[in-house]
């Protein structure tokens, strides 16, 4: 029996993955299954230091055991020695320093995984130790030497908003650390680089996040125009954020170029939690105001982010952070103020979140505090200072979207709570109760709340090396209590405002501004814009009126 | 290094011969890289995993941790095994009914620890199957849906017999 399924037909019935029967079987190909005629394999040479600067390297011993095909170093890479995906700060090879445990320093090709362990073993690397920069507010310490040539800050971000100057009749404080953490994807980083006979392009199987962004980044570091470099994407063996960033493709790509083979790589679970981003640890320095019934009149806020040793897309997951530390909750006003540093701790970039999780343990935690110094309960709190539409967010933006905050909390409540666990539970029965998450007396169980909400606030994100120098001391205010919004953009265009109206009635997108005052002058030769086009990356620019304004922003910026 | 050993393994009841490798390599890089059977996934090479499970006489076992070598006297049972002529068991149609599968990774190994667990215990209590599926990580599902794939299973095979 078969039926031609119309649109209407398909709501409400069970859509099954199309890959769901490859998988089950085992035939579905994950980047690491791939196989080619005559492949050599790749591995890497990590940095076992923090912190240190290389004095010499020496291949040659690897070199000289059997079955070793070649040794690369920064030396051999032929295009632009850097790569990242909003600052190109991060080496494909170390160049002169490494900055964090397990930088990459050198990469090998030879006939057997074995093969390539020892060639590592063999290749001598005499290293000066020096003493790593750990703790992230030393990096904001100006007396502190840069351990990296673009500075310890990757960047600082205010959000300004509401009367300041208000003072709860309830104030609660509380500072909160999240650690750093994994995201552990069970498809282990690997690729197959296949060159072209020519040896002016590659073909490259590997399973990744961002094609294109992949692609870009390659390209630049091998010296090839992009379309001399095809990305085939693998099969994906997990992600959660991990596989945004290069980790592998480059390597990969050299190792064949340099040996004319294909070359297989793929890392062990140990080099995988080297080799790609974790999440930021954060300090969340946070005092909530109230008035005596519970309701918020002001947050303040301190958000430090550790980036780690390069800047990877440390200062979008900042702006994440303090953007969403409201959480779910209406907010007539808040000052905020984060910091993305660099220190030589691993770096961190992209895990399901974002940025917003941190904020999220500040501000539920903050909620429950909340209550109990305002004698409400735990959901009694939420539910008064629940976000609704036709809100204003910290931002300035207005919620112009559904926000069912108060919908998700009551329905969520009137939920059964699970049975009560007998006197001794069977372990297995618990969640997490038989693994080895923690040790068993350092666990706690119990019932909680926390809300949260995530957006997609692309605004104050990625930006040119122009324009975020220009913004790096930029703060978002309204100003004269109307709705003009300042914050720099990518770069040049001239009809950005109108594009953004129109685009957020095409997509249903919530856009940062919905009006700008803007001026387009186009004798004036710099530029300020309202905001890029993620849609369609359109490079816009135009000039806001209020120059004067924008130089007093910049100038009365403060690091701190 | 010398990659000069050559023996015979009986996979899926067939004996298939590995020639000129390497006597340290796993039963899990033999069967991915010399076999042609990357149905057994790496994904930790500590045996923590579940990856790379495969049935050796009738036991599951991490190949991971396995010489191969070493396994040449026994049947070695693969996930490319366990359906004859490219059908799909009851299990891995429940996995894919009651979206089990997500990324895809863990999975083969789960259906050879749920093949396993079957075979000896037909019908297993909850406790049962959590313990024969604790060594079996995913990241991507929260287990819910794998465990209710394998009460289907239970409840089909209980039904039909």
């Amino acid at each position: 029996m078969s039926t031609v399924k119309t649109r209407r037909d398909v709501l409400g019935t069970n859509a099954l993955r199309p890959d769901g029967a490859a998988k089950v079987k085992g035939e579905f190909s994950f980047s690491s299954d791939m196989w080619s005629d005559g492949m050599l394999w790749g591995a890497t040479l990590r940095s076992p230091h923090p912190y240190a600067r290389i004095l010499r390297i020496d291949t040659s011993p690897a070199l000289a055991i059997d079955g070793v095909r070649t040794v690369l170093t920064a030396e051999d890479v032929p295009g632009v020695l850097t790569y990242g995906l909003i600052d190109q700060d991060q080496p494909v090879f170390a160049v002169d320093y490494v900055r964090y445990m397990g930088e990459p320093v050198a990469a090998v090709a030879a006939d057997h995984p074995e093969t390539c362990r020892r060639a590592l073993a063999a290749i001598v690397v005499e290293y000066e130790v020096l003493t790593p920069l750990t703790d992230p507010e030393m990096s904001l310490d100006d007396s502190v030497p840069a351990i990296h040539p673009n500075g310890n800050v990757f960047r600082h971000q205010r959000i300004v908003h509401g009367d300041t100057s208000v003072v709860g009749d309830v104030v609660v404080e509380g500072e909160y650390e999240i650690g750093m953490q994994d995201q552990a994807f069970l498809g282990l980083e690997a690729a197959m680089a296949i060159p072209d006979s020519d040896g002016a392009g590659v073909e490259l199987h590997i399973a990744t996040q961002w094609l294109h962004e992949d692609q870009k980044q390659i390209a630049a570091c091998l010296g090839f125009p992009v379309e001399r470099v095809r990305l085939v994407l693998g099969g994906v063996g997990g992600a959660f954020g991990a596989r945004e960033d290069i980790s592998l493709q480059v390597h990969s790509c050299l190792l064949a170029l340099a040996t004319r083979r294909p070359i297989k790589m793929q890392y062990s679970r140990e080099e995988s939690f080297f080799g790609h981003v974790h999440r930021h640890p954060a300090r969340v320095q946070i005092r909530h105001h109230a008035k005596v019934d519970g309701t918020i009149v002001k947050i303040e806020a301190r958000m430090l982010f550790d980036g780690g040793a390069y800047a990877s897309t440390s200062s979008a997951v900042l702006i994440n952070g303090i953007t969403h530390i409201q959480g779910p909750y209406r907010c007539p006003s808040a000052v905020v103020d984060g910091f993305a540093v660099r220190t030589n701790n691993p770096p961190c970039g992209a895990m399901r979140g974002f940025g917003v999780v941190q904020a999220c343990y500040a501000h539920e935690s903050q909620m429950d505090r909340l209550a109990e110094a305002c004698g409400l309960s735990h959901v009694e709190i939420r539910l008064r200072n629940a976000m609704r539409t036709g809100d204003t967010l910290i931002t300035g933006q207005p919620v112009e979207s559904v926000a069912p905050v108060e919908r998700c909390i009551r329905e969520t409540d009137a939920l059964p709570l699970p049975p009560p666990l007998p006197e001794t539970p069977n372990a297995l029965e618990l969640p997490g109760g038989t693994g080895l998450t923690s040790r068993r007396e350092n666990i706690r169980r119990g019932i909680g709340w926390g809300v949260s909400i995530k957006r997609g606030l692309r605004r104050l994100q990625h930006g040119s090396m122009l324009a975020r120098r220009w913004c790096r001391h930029f703060e978002v205010r309204h100003i004269g209590g109307g709705s003009r919004i300042r914050h720099t953009c990518t770069t040049d265009c001239t009809k950005c405002a109108r594009h953004q109206r129109r685009r957020r009635r095409a997509h249903g997108h919530v856009y940062w501004l919905s009006r700008l005052d803007v001026c387009i002058t186009p004798d004036l030769d710099e530029r300020w814009c309202s905001g890029r086009c993620m849609p369609t990356r359109s490079r816009t620019s135009l000039r806001a009126r209020g120059y004067d304004e924008r130089h007093r922003c910049l100038a009365s910026g403060d690091r701190r | 290094m010398s990659e000069n050993q050559t023996y015979t393994l009986t996979i899926n009841g067939l004996k298939r011969e590995v020639k000129d490798s390497w006597i340290g390599e796993s039963l899990l890089y033999v069967l991915r890289e010399r076999l042609g059977l990357p149905g057994a996934k790496g994904a930790c090479e500590q045996g923590e995993c579940g990856s790379c499970t495969v049935m050796v006489d009738g036991a599951a076992v991490c190949s991971c941790l396995v010489l191969a070598a070493s396994a040449v006297d026994s049947d070695i049972k693969t996930v490319e095994g366990l359906a004859p002529d490219g059908s799909l068991t009851d299990v891995q149609q429940s996995f894919i009914d009651n979206g089990a599968v997500q990324c895809g990774f863990c999975t083969p190994g789960l259906i050879v620890a749920i093949h396993n667990l079957l075979d000896s215990r037909p019908a297993p209590t909850d406790l049962e199957v959590r313990e024969a599926i604790s060594g079996n990580i995913c990241r991507c599902t929260g287990y819910g849906r794998i465990f209710a794939a394998v009460q289907d299973v239970i409840e089909q095979r209980g039904a039909t017999r």
